[in-house]
């Protein structure tokens, strides 16, 4: 049960030096259009030459150059958006779950209706009044995560209030922001963590189905929500447009799910029942 | 009871004004609402009444109390795209989409409550591997893909099934399932877990003591404990169903409120949008009061507090 | 009241109880033998988690699935074994000829169904009889544990009733069937102490009313004085000393069970210090070769620490496992 994922973790190390090295690894540019070799299917495909390996799409771009490019977007919003997102849920969970009271009651009202309510409108509202972009993407994906960081971390905050050794910083006098900052905050920092490795599938997701309902990164900048949205309505003669960025997103998000199952195992089992 | 509904009432007519606030703000804080309320081609004088309709030339709060005066009217302001109150819009397709939701609803717990109690039943062998692989596999892969995939696999290569738009009971057969598997995966995994802990209790361990059949205290005695967390889950649910709608109607350009949404966005059709946005949440806010209140239904303990 | 002579309505013989896990096997239940006669209570009595419960649950055959096993030994209920009953046989003897209440009267009742409804799928399950018998034999059964007002009770949910009414309802729904053998693991325990008298009192009543015999599994040598004609007091997965009560309270013979009656406090007499046991009972996993309870004993020599004791007649009826018997 607690074997290391070895595959997973080579699928990710993959990704991730696709999305580092991009531009040494991929064959071709991502944007240029190359119009005469347009919709060529990939080489194993009747028709399908090893110049393009994976096939390219109706404007004669390498599919292969735009997944390793796509890599990089999918990537950096995830790396944004958990920090960002992550982040303001984590000092709000700390926050909430140290003051108590009404401090925590207003909070995690706040944090009931953010599960009310689907992230994704708020999404779709700031891409047309914000416009499309990095950052309003961001923002976005941010606000379909902080509620459930702030709600775990302020249970596990709870948990470490009772315990002795932040009574005793009490006693000795130090102030609220100093318990939290040396006593608590490393305290939570190993469920922070799972739930960061837990939540990549999450973003990564998010982020290509906004990318496929027009409200991601614009074009021309690649990306795989894009891609697949580009190939949709070319199902019929060219599949290969939507189907291989689909399997490197079906294939990335499986891979980080199963690393982050194993990350929680290891590091805090309590969390299996979420 | 009573209280409990009215306390649940108020509770979400707060949320709501949340909502109506956030919209609202949002609309105002990047630059002139009236380019984002009003066409392109529109004339200056279109320009001079919106500005004079909605107080854009007055302070905030005011443009606040007028924005919530018509929205308490019923006005939620023009689509742009669509020319018609954005309501209007709305409504009209509210009912295409209301025609899947229950039938993906029907079939992913049709699909996810058996295999969430046949996964917990077979703990650790091959039967719950295969359900929990299931579960993963789905959870990985982005709806709108699965969508795309059902249309290669049904519609392109072996023209079984039609690919999109609304027609005939076929028409309906991939949207249900694309928009059923939103929500499968979460179905399995939480009657699995929440089946695995009613089946250690002591009130199973009794129903067995009396005798009774296996098949009576699975599906009987544990099946009913473990389907209160799904409930309480619910709230979660109905979000996956919204986002998985607009997702699904998109891929299968199906008429509803979610292919709606997705023509607001790739539009800019602001007014459209925040009608909708506000629109919804009203719906989700109903759809989770009618829940509370099943929920004290079937779980007696509440129904007293 | 103990007819010894009569023939068993249910005898264990050397039972073995394992769990197994990751870490190694826990040898819950180690080689059990008792006897239950008609009309009889006997007591089992030790600390938590000696066995007693496991013991219990391997005789009803509902021991948690996957980790636990009887890997040996006969449970012979009207001198028939029903280790080897199928499942399906199993189920008609549960609730009809054996039964069994259960510790926490908070946690066995199921929280979504009224308590009529469970105690009548009980009596359903049974007779198959028309709604309105199967809803007549409820309230009676009801009536029967004292119940006030069944007619109001019987379409309440549990939540809605107290601790002690809890554990009553639970007694009407297991002795619906009339079994001939009742198992109760520690019945009281988790009542509040003016509810626990009450309650024994009604088991007292019941068992006489209806000859059955019980299994009564406690901590608390005060309940065994009470509620019981014989005794067995299990020590690490094995009982180490049998007889009836009035023998093992004037002339305990195992060195645990003179212990564990002096760590009971007196009502009467002078104050004094409470005795208490030194050491842990041993670990199920790592279980010593002698005599298990040689590591605290006072009196253990080298062979105890060698040697399992085997059984010594201590009297006619009463024996015990330890080797200071030999010479006696």
């Amino acid at each position: 049960m607690h074997r290391v994922p070895w595959i997973p973790i080579v699928i990710i190390a993959v990704m991730i030096s696709m999305a580092v090295f991009a531009p040494q690894l991929a064959p071709y540019s991502p944007i240029d259009q190359t119009l005469r070799d347009k919709l060529l299917p990939p080489v194993w495909v009747d028709g399908g030459s090893m110049k393009y390996i994976l096939g390219t799409d109706a404007f004669g771009r390498d599919i292969l150059s735009r997944l390793i490019f796509g890599a990089r977007v999918s990537l950096i919003v995830a790396l944004l958006a958990l920090t960002a997102g992550g982040g303001v849920g984590l000092t709000i969970g700390i926050v909430a779950g140290y003051f108590g009271g009404t401090v925590d009651n207003v909070l995690m009202r706040l944090v009931d209706a953010a599960f009310t309510f689907p992230a994704i409108l708020f999404a779709l509202l700031l891409a047309v009044t914000m416009g499309q972009g990095l950052t309003t993407l961001v923002i976005a994906i941010s606000l379909l995560l902080w509620a459930s960081f702030a709600r775990i971390i302020r249970g596990e905050v709870l948990a470490l209030k009772q315990r002795d050794f932040v009574a005793l910083a009490r006693v000795r006098g130090c102030s609220p922001a100093r318990i939290m900052l040396t006593h608590i905050l490393p305290n939570v920092l190993n469920t922070f963590m799972v739930l960061v490795t837990l939540n990549i599938g999450v973003v990564i997701i998010a982020e290509a189905s906004l990318s496929f309902l027009g409200a991601g990164v614009p074009p021309p900048t690649p990306t795989w929500g894009l891609m697949i949205s580009d190939g949709r309505g070319r199902i019929a003669d060219a599949w290969w447009i939507s189907v291989i960025p689909g399997i490197a997103i079906t294939l990335l998000v499986l891979s980080v799910n199963l690393f982050g199952d194993w990350m929680r195992d290891r590091l805090d089992p309590r969390l299996r029942q979420l | 009871m009573k209280r409990y509904i009215v306390h649940r009432l108020l509770q979400g007519v707060v949320l709501l004004c949340l909502v109506g606030t956030i919209v609202f703000f949002l609309g105002r804080l990047t630059g002139n609402p009236v380019d984002l309320m009003l066409p392109e081609d529109a004339t200056p004088e279109d320009r001079v009444s919106m500005i004079k309709a909605l107080g854009l030339d007055g302070p905030l709060y005011r443009q606040f109390f007028i924005f919530v005066g018509n929205a308490l009217h019923g006005d939620l302001g023009m689509s742009i795209r669509m020319r018609q109150p954005a309501t209007e819009a709305f409504f009209s397709r509210l009912p295409n989409t209301l025609a899947i939701i229950p039938w993906s609803i029907l079939l992913a717990m049709g699909v996810g409550i058996p295999l969430g109690v046949i996964a917990a039943l077979n703990r650790g062998n091959v039967l719950d591997r295969a359900a929990g692989t299931v579960a993963v596999l789905g959870v990985a892969t982005p709806g709108f893909f699965l969508g795309i995939l059902l249309i290669f696999v049904f519609s392109v290569e072996l023209g079984w099934l039609p690919s999109g738009r609304m027609g005939g009971p076929e028409h309906y057969v991939l949207p249900v399932i694309t928009l059923g598997a939103f929500l499968v995966a979460g179905f399995m995994r939480l009657v699995r877990s929440s089946m695995l802990e009613v089946m250690e209790s002591e009130f199973v361990k009794l129903a067995r003591i009396k005798g009774l059949s296996e098949w009576v205290v699975i599906w009987k005695h544990c099946l009913r404990n473990a389907l209160i967390p799904v409930l309480t889950l619910w709230g979660v649910f109905v979000g996956n169903l919204i986002t998985g709608a607009i997702i699904t109607e998109t891929v299968f350009a199906w008429p509803g409120v979610g292919r709606l949404t997705y023509e607001a966005v790739i539009f800019r059709d602001f007014p459209l949008l925040q009608a909708i946005i506000i629109l919804k949440s009203i719906l989700i806010l109903s759809i989770n009061l009618l829940v509370d209140i099943l929920y004290a239904y079937v779980d007696p303990r509440i129904r007293l507090t | 009241m103990t007819e010894l002579d009569s023939e068993p309505v249910l005898e264990v013989r050397d039972l073995h109880t394992h769990f197994f896990l990751r870490r190694g096997v826990v040898k819950a239940v180690d080689g059990v033998s008792f006897s239950l006669h008609k009309g009889e209570v006997l007591g089992l009595v030790g600390e938590s988690g000696c066995g007693k419960s496991m013991t219990a649950l391997s005789v009803m055959r509902l021991l948690p699935k996957g980790s636990a096993r009887t890997v040996q030994g006969r449970v012979l209920l009207h001198g028939e074994d029903i280790l080897t009953r199928s499942p399906r046989e199993m189920r008609e003897i549960r609730g009809s000829q054996i039964s069994m209440i259960l510790q926490d009267p908070q946690t066995s009742l199921n929280p979504v169904f009224t308590v009529g409804e469970q105690l009548r799928e009980a009596i359903f399950h049974r007779t198959h009889g028309r709604n309105k018998d199967v809803m007549r034999e409820a309230i009676e059964a009801l009536r029967r544990v004292d119940i006030a007002a069944p007619e109001q009770r019987i379409g309440q949910f549990p939540h809605q009733m107290s601790g002690g009414m809890k554990q009553r309802v639970v007694g009407a729904i297991v002795m619906s069937g009339q079994p001939g053998v009742l198992i109760a693991d520690e019945p009281t325990t988790a009542l509040d102490v003016t509810i626990q008298l009450q309650y024994l009192k009604l088991l007292q009543r019941l068992q006489r009313e209806t000859g059955m015999a019980i299994l009564f599994i406690t901590h608390d040598f005060g309940v065994v004085a009470r509620m019981c004609d014989r005794v067995a007091v299990m020590y690490a997965g094995r009982i180490v000393e049998c007889g009836t009560v009035e023998q093992v309270f004037e002339n305990p013979s195992h060195p645990y069970t003179r212990a564990l009656i002096a760590s009971v406090p007196k009502m009467t007499g002078p104050i004094e210090r409470l005795y208490t046991i030194e050491g842990q009972p041993p670990s199920l996993m790592d279980l010593p070769v002698g005599c298990r309870f040689a590591p605290r004993c006072p009196h253990a020599e080298q062979r105890c620490h060698d040697i399992y004791p085997p059984a010594f007649a201590v009297e006619t009826g009463h024996d015990a496992h330890c080797w200071m018997l030999e010479a006696e």
